[in-house]
C-alpha cells in the first residue's frame, strides 16, 4: 500500500529529534558570570584551594553559586557581575600569585544535560567580545639565523675531515652558504663529505670552483613546521598567564597563527603579553656560598641569589655560561632507566662555547634560569607599561661530562617536569618571531547587541515565514511549518554537537537565509503534488508521486548549494566560516525535515484519504 | 491560494533574444562601471584600521574629523554607524608605522573632542598583505564554485545546459558587484559571502527547470524543443517565484533587523535572487537552446537512471 509509514521511520524521526532537543537545550539556560582560576604556566591547582577560596568569599561577605575543582581549575560562578568582579579581587589576596583568574560567562547547564555532553553553541568573538589576532611567523629571521649557523658547521666540519678551503659565506639574500675552494677536486671531496654528514641540503657545484648549498624542500619545510610548532606552543604558555577564559590558539595555513581572546578588552596589554621576550640562562651553582647567609644578604660578590619555583633559594654565579638563544631544540624522552629526560640541541657556536665552559666543569651543578618580562599594572610617565623582570631557576643538574651541541637534563622527577622543561627551554629560543598581521577587537556591549539582532531576525524571518506559509499551502503549510521548526531545532541541536562549530553574526543571518531556503523542498513537493491532482490524479497517489519525483530535483539543487558552501568554508574566515558552516549544516538539516519529517505526517493525516482533493 | 495557474504555457521563449540583449546591457554597463571606478573595497579587502565608537550625545563628525586631520590623520574617513552617537573611521594602511599604535593614537584624538570619553565598539586592523591575499582567494573561489558547477550540471544533464547554467550564474555575480560598484556600496568579506551564497541559490532555480525540461522531453513527444522549454518553466514558475518570495522575506528582515555589520550582506542577496530568479527563467535555458540542445541530449540518460520513476518536477 502507497503512503505507508514503517515503524522504522517513526522510530528514527522520534530518535533523531530528541536528540536534537536535548543538545538544543542547554542554549537556553543563560550564562553564569564566573572565574575560571587556574595555575601559573598550566600547572594544576591543589583541592585545598577551593576550600581556601570559599572561606575567603564567605568573609567578605561575596554570594557565590558554586566553587568546584575540574580537570586543575576552579571555577567559581556567581549571581551577577558585580560579585564576580569582586570575587576576582579576593581570589589574587587569597590565593596568592601562582593562580591566574579569569572573567568568564559559564554556561548554566543542568547536571544531567552536562552528564551526556550537552552544552550551549561555542559563540564567536563578535558574539562575546574580545580580540582576534592574526600573527605570522617571520620565517627570513628564523632562515638567516640558520644559514649563519651553518656557515660555523660547514667550518668545523670542512676542518674535521681535513678539506681546505677559501672561505665559507653566507648569502641571505638567496639564502644559501658558498663554500670557496682552491680546486674542482676540493669541491667534490667536500660534496661528498658535507652530503653524508647532511643528506637534507642540496649541494651544488659552481664553475668557479665553489660549493653552493641550499635547503631542500623537505629541510624548509621541516624548519616551517618547527618555527610554527613553537610558536604556539609560546602563544599557548603566555596566553595561559594572561588568564582568559576559553583562548583559541590554532594554526592557519602555513606561516600564520589565530590567535582569540574571548572577553579580553585590553588590547594593549594583550599584546603586550604575548610578545614579551622570555630568555633561558646556563648558569653554574656557585657550591662554595652559604645559602644561608645568603639569603640573609650577605651574596659573595662574583654570585646571586634566585629562587627555584618552589621559592626555595639557589646561589649562582654570576656569570653567564650560555644564554638560551643558543638553543635550536629541545624535546623530552626517557633515559636507560625508564626516567623522564629532556635533550637539547645548541647551534654551532653555542655547542663550542658549551664544549669549552663545560670542560672544566664536570662533576659541578649547573642551574637553567628562566627569564620573563612580565608586564605590570603599573605605567610610568610616559604612558607605558612598567615590565616585571621575572628570574626563576627551573632546573639545577649536575654535568657528567664535556658537554658538546647535544645534551640531556636527566634525573628529573616526572615526565610533566621533563615536558614543561622543555617548553620554557624551547621558549627561551624563539627562532622565529612573529609578526600581528590582522588584529580585531569587539566591545562587550556590541556582541550583546549582535546577539539581540540576530535572534530578533530568526525569529522575525521564522514568522513571517510561518505565516505565508499557511496562507499559501493552508493545511499543508502548517506540516511545513512544524518541518521547517523540526528544522531549527536540529539545526541548532547539531550546531551545539560539532565541537567545532562556532556561532557568528553572519552565521546567525546564514540560519535566518536557511529558514527562507529550507521551505524550498516543500515548495516543490507542495507544487507537484498540486499539478499531480491538476491532472486528476487521486490524493494518494498524488502524495506519493508528488515526493517521490521531487525528490531527484531537492537533491540535485541542494548538492551545488552544498558544493558553494564547502568552497565558502575552505576559504573563509571567523565569521565568514561560520556561515558557511551554518549554510551547510541548515541544507543538510532542511533536507530530512522537509522530505522526511513533513513526508511522516503528510502520510499519517491525508496518506490514504480517497478521492482527488487535499488542502494543499 | 494560488498565484499562477495557466491553463496554456508562456512563451518565455519568444523574449530570449531580447532578455539577452537587456542582460547583456546590464552586464556591459556592470563592467564598465568594474574597470573604471572599481568596487568599494572594504578593510578586510585593504587593509587598514576601522573603529567603531559611541559617544554619549550625538557626535559631531566634523569637530571628529578636524582632531582627526590635526593629529595626523588628513585621510581618516569618518561617518556616522547606524545613528548619530555612533561613528565608524577608517584609516588606510599606514607602511612603516607601527599599527597597534594607530588604535590608541585615534582614540586619544577622539577623545579630545568629545565632552565625555567615548566607549570603543571595535576595532580592526588588517595588514595590507592579508587583504592581498583575501582578494585572490574571493576570487579564486567564485572561480571554484562556477568550475565546479559546471562540472557537475554537465555531468547530470549535459555540457549545453552547464554552459547555459554558468553563463547565468556569472551574469548575477557580474551586475551583483555591478550594484556594488554603481552605487559604491562597501564590498567587505560579508558580501563575498553572499554572493557565494548567491550562486548556490541561483543555481538550486536553474537546476529544478532543467530537471523539468528533462521530464517534458520525456512527456511531451511532438512538443519543438522551445516549447517543452516554454512548458518546463511555466510549470516550475510557481515554485520558482515561491521561494524566491521567502527567501527574500527573510533577506528582507535581515535587512532591517540584522543590524548594520548585516546590511551589505542582505543587500548583496536581495538584488542577487530578483536577478538570479531572472537569470533562471529567461537567461539558462535560453542560452541552452541557443547552443542547440535537443531532446536526444537529455533522454538516453534519463531512460538509463529513471527506472523508478524519479523524474522530478
Amino acid at each position: 500500500m502507497l503512503n505507508q509509514n514503517s515503524i522504522w521511520r517513526y522510530l528514527m524521526i522520534v530518535v533523531v529529534l530528541s536528540v536534537a532537543l536535548i543538545y538544543a537545550l542547554p542554549n537556553i539556560y543563560p550564562n553564569d558570570p564566573s572565574l575560571q582560576i587556574s595555575g601559573t604556566r598550566g600547572a594544576e591547582v591543589s583541592a585545598e584551594k577551593v576550600t581556601v577560596l570559599e572561606q575567603a568569599l564567605t568573609a567578605q561577605n561575596i554570594a557565590f553559586k558554586s566553587v568546584v575543582l575540574n580537570k586543575g581549575q576552579i571555577l567559581a560562578r556567581f549571581n551577577n557581575t558585580e560579585d564576580q568582579l569582586k570575587a576576582r579581587e579576593v581570589v589574587s589576596t587569597a590565593l596568592g600569585e601562582d593562580v591566574v583568574s579569569a572573567l568568564n560567562m559559564a554556561p548554566a547547564t543542568p547536571a544531567w544535560l552536562d552528564a551526556i555532553g550537552a552544552a550551549p553553541m561555542k559563540l564567536g568573538l563578535d558574539l562575546r567580545g574580545g580580540v582576534h589576532f592574526l600573527m605570522e611567523v617571520d620565517m627570513k629571521t628564523a632562515m638567516d639565523k640558520n644559514i649563519n649557523d651553518l656557515v660555523q658547521v660547514y667550518r668545523t666540519d670542512l676542518r674535521e675531515v681535513k678539506i681546505r678551503y677559501r672561505s665559507v659565506t653566507a648569502d641571505l639574500v638567496n639564502q644559501r652558504v658558498v663554500i670557496a675552494f682552491r680546486n674542482a677536486e676540493d669541491v667534490a671531496a667536500a660534496k661528498a663529505a658535507l652530503s653524508k654528514k647532511d643528506a637534507d641540503m642540496v649541494y651544488t657545484e659552481a664553475d668557479d670552483n665553489s660549493l653552493v648549498v641550499t635547503f631542500s624542500e623537505a629541510r624548509m619545510k621541516a624548519l616551517r613546521e618547527d618555527a610554527v610548532a613553537q610558536n604556539i606552543t609560546i602563544i599557548r604558555n603566555r596566553v595561559n598567564a594572561i588568564g582568559v577564559a576559553e583562548p583559541l590558539v590554532q594554526r592557519q595555513g602555513a606561516e600564520r597563527i589565530v590567535v582569540q581572546l574571548p572577553g579580553i578588552q585590553d588590547t594593549a596589554r594583550a599584546k603586550e603579553i604575548l610578545g614579551a621576550t622570555a630568555t633561558l640562562e646556563f648558569r653554574l651553582v656557585d657550591e662554595t656560598a652559604d645559602v644561608q647567609s645568603a639569603v640573609s644578604g650577605r651574596v659573595p660578590p662574583s654570585s646571586q641569589l634566585f629562587n627555584d619555583r618552589a621559592g626555595n633559594p639557589v646561589v649562582l654565579q654570576k656569570r653567564i655560561m650560555l644564554t638560551g638563544n643558543h638553543i635550536v631544540g629541545a624535546n623530552t624522552s626517557f633515559d636507560e632507566n625508564g626516567r623522564p629526560q629532556v635533550n637539547i640541541d645548541l647551534d654551532a657556536k653555542g655547542g663550542s662555547t658549551f664544549s669549552n665552559l663545560t670542560k672544566d666543569a664536570i662533576g659541578k651543578s649547573m642551574a637553567t634560569v628562566f627569564i620573563e618580562y612580565k608586564p605590570t599594572d603599573k605605567k610610568d610617565a610616559n604612558g607605558k607599561t612598567i615590565m616585571q623582570k621575572n628570574e626563576e631557576v627551573v632546573s639545577v643538574a649536575t654535568i657528567q661530562a664535556r658537554l658538546g651541541r647535544s645534551f640531556r637534563i636527566t634525573g628529573l622527577d616526572a615526565p610533566g617536569e621533563a615536558q614543561n622543561l622543555a617548553v620554557l627551554l624551547r621558549a627561551g629560543a624563539l627562532i622565529a618571531p612573529i609578526l600581528i598581521v590582522e588584529e580585531r577587537t569587539v566591545g562587550p556591549s556590541l556582541g550583546q547587541e549582535n546577539i539581540d539582532l540576530g535572534l530578533s531576525a530568526i525569529m522575525w524571518g521564522m514568522i513571517s515565514v510561518l505565516g505565508f506559509m499557511v496562507i499559501y499551502y493552508k493545511w499543508f503549510g502548517v506540516v511545513a511549518n512544524i518541518a521547517l521548526t523540526a528544522n531549527l531545532v536540529l539545526l541548532i541541536g547539531v550546531m551545539s554537537m560539532i565541537p567545532g562549530a562556532t556561532l557568528t553574526l553572519p552565521g546567525m543571518a546564514g540560519i535566518v537565509l536557511t529558514v527562507g531556503m529550507a521551505v524550498d523542498a516543500n515548495v516543490l513537493i507542495f507544487e507537484r503534488i498540486r499539478e499531480e491532482l491538476a491532472e486528476g490524479r487521486s490524493a494518494v497517489h498524488a502524495i506519493h508521486e508528488g515526493y517521490n519525483r521531487a525528490f531527484a530535483t531537492i537533491a540535485d539543487s541542494n548538492i551545488t548549494t552544498l558544493l558553494v558552501a564547502l568552497i565558502l568554508f575552505g576559504i573563509g574566515t571567523g565569521p565568514v566560516k561560520g556561515f558557511a558552516v551554518t549554510l551547510a549544516l541548515g541544507i543538510i538539516t532542511s533536507i530530512f525535515t522537509a522530505v522526511v519529517v513533513s513526508r511522516l505526517i503528510v502520510n499519517m493525516i491525508w496518506g490514504q484519504r480517497r478521492g482527488t482533493s487535499l488542502p494543499v | 491560494m494560488r498565484l499562477f495557474n495557466f491553463k496554456t504555457s508562456l512563451n518565455f521563449m519568444k523574449l530570449k533574444w531580447p532578455a539577452i540583449i537587456f542582460s547583456t546591457f546590464l552586464i556591459i554597463g556592470s563592467l564598465v562601471s568594474l574597470f573604471t571606478q572599481g568596487l568599494n573595497l572594504g578593510l578586510d579587502f585593504t587593509g587598514g584600521t576601522v573603529i567603531e565608537v559611541k559617544f554619549e550625545q550625538a557626535a559631531d563628525l566634523n569637530k571628529v574629523r578636524s582632531a582627526l586631520g590635526s593629529s595626523g590623520f588628513p585621510d581618516a574617513q569618518v561617518q556616522y554607524f547606524g545613528n548619530s552617537q555612533e561613528v565608524m573611521i577608517r584609516i588606510a594602511p599606514r607602511e612603516g608605522v607601527e599599527q597597534k599604535a594607530i588604535g590608541e593614537q585615534i582614540l586619544t584624538s577622539i577623545n579630545t573632542v568629545a565632552e565625555t570619553p567615548v566607549t570603543v565598539r571595535k576595532v580592526d586592523i588588517v595588514g595590507s598583505s592579508v587583504g592581498d591575499e583575501l582578494k585572490e582567494d574571493g576570487f579564486l573561489a567564485i572561480l571554484a564554485a562556477l568550475v565546479g558547477i559546471l562540472i557537475y550540471v554537465a555531468a547530470r544533464f549535459e555540457w549545453r545546459y552547464s554552459v547555459g547554467a554558468v553563463a547565468s550564474l556569472l551574469h548575477d555575480v557580474i551586475i551583483t558587484l555591478g550594484l556594488f560598484s554603481v552605487f559604491q556600496l562597501e564590498f567587505d568579506l560579508t558580501v563575498l559571502a553572499a554572493i557565494l551564497a548567491l550562486i548556490g541559490y541561483s543555481i538550486n532555480d536553474t537546476i529544478v527547470v532543467f530537471d523539468r525540461i528533462r521530464e517534458m522531453f520525456r512527456k511531451l513527444r511532438d512538443a519543438t524543443v522551445e516549447e517543452t522549454v516554454n512548458e518546463a518553466i511555466t510549470s516550475t514558475l510557481s515554485r520558482t517565484t515561491m521561494t524566491s518570495f521567502t527567501t527574500a522575506l527573510t533577506l528582507i528582515v535581515l535587512f532591517f533587523m540584522g543590524g548594520a555589520m548585516i546590511h551589505g550582506f542582505a543587500t548583496a542577496l536581495l538584488f542577487g535572487i530578483a536577478i538570479g530568479t531572472y537569470s533562471s527563467i529567461y537567461m539558462a535555458s535560453s542560452i541552452a537552446v541557443i547552443l542547440g540542445a535537443s531532446r536526444e541530449d537529455l533522454l538516453p540518460t534519463v531512460i538509463e537512471k529513471e527506472g523508478e520513476g524519479t523524474a522530478a518536477l
